[in-house]
């Protein structure tokens, strides 16, 4: 059972990895990323991490991937042209892309780690649990969870400030800007 | 499973993020691309802490989320402010800044 679930939800996220880079139409690119976040979201189920699948789905799937849909809606379809500016970049973009995933499994299959091969080390039942996670972040990495705080207050005033509007505009506000920053933030919180 | 597994299938999503990044030309798909190759890592990460037995990756996998999201927010908003100055959303015409 846990072979045929790696399987399916590996499938959807290669698929939704490339879907996101093939499809022209950014909006479609858009909501191929949502099929790769949730099954990335079951992976992550499958490795006992409960807490990261969960907020998987509700930050990225959910908040942030709204941003996503707002702008791709508000920017358009843009021409992509075909010119290239570094010759037979089409071609060696791929070529570097499968020169890397060689390179990444050869060090990942000649590897010495011996762990690697098994199916893991003996995990307490709480392992990834909200209660688990939740005390290891506000004991041990207090310091990080405050500077992740910070960081997220200080992108959300930088988006606003960004797209804000500004005098000499004759556009329409985009006020949904900065109330999704801030449902992003919340819900990454 | 073995975690190795997890492995191959985490290169093989960041070599596809890489060569989009590479290939397409729009700075929202690229930004994309970018949370294919963040989540590439996040995935490796979760599987290590698996592997190990310690929960502590999984807190780095967080932490990588939320600078993701960080990111997210600011790319857009560049992106809008882009598009309301009228400059072409393609990063080949965006090189007034290269040296």
């Amino acid at each position: 059972v846990v072979q045929v679930a790696f399987f399916v939800a590996a499938i959807g996220a290669l698929g939704g990895a490339i879907a996101v880079v093939g499809l022209r139409n950014p909006f479609y690119s858009v909501l191929a990323l949502v099929v790769h976040l949730v099954s990335l979201a079951a992976l992550f189920l499958l490795l006992y991490a409960q807490f990261i699948a969960a907020a998987q789905v509700v930050v990225y799937a959910g908040a942030v991937m709204v941003l996503y849909v707002f702008v791709a809606a508000y920017v358009g379809q843009q021409e992509e042209p075909l010119y290239e500016p570094i010759p037979g970049q089409r071609l060696l973009a791929p070529l570097l892309g499968v020169a890397l995933f060689v390179e990444l499994s050869i060090a990942i299959l000649g590897t010495a780690l011996s762990s690697l091969s098994s199916r893991g080390a003996q995990i307490p039942a709480s392992f990834g649990t909200p209660t688990s996670i939740g005390n290891l972040l506000l004991e041990r990495f207090l310091t990080v969870f405050e500077a992740a705080s910070m960081l997220l207050l200080v992108a959300a005033v930088g988006a606003v400030v960004l797209a804000g509007r500004r005098r000499d505009d004759t556009d329409r506000p985009t006020s949904e800007r900065g109330s999704a920053g801030g449902r992003a933030e919340e819900a990454a919180r | 499973m073995d975690v190795t597994w997890y492995l191959v299938l985490s290169a093989l999503l960041f070599a596809i993020g890489a060569g989009g990044v590479l290939i397409r030309r729009s700075p929202l798909v690229i930004l994309l691309c970018l949370e294919l190759m963040l989540n590439a890592g996040n995935l490796a990460l979760v599987a290590f802490s698996r592997a190990v037995g310690n929960e502590e990756g999984q807190v780095f996998a967080l932490i990588v989320m939320v600078v993701a999201a960080c990111e997210v927010v600011v790319g857009l908003g560049l992106i809008v402010a882009i598009f309301r100055r009228r400059l072409p959303l393609n990063v080949d015409d965006l090189r007034d800044l290269r040296g």
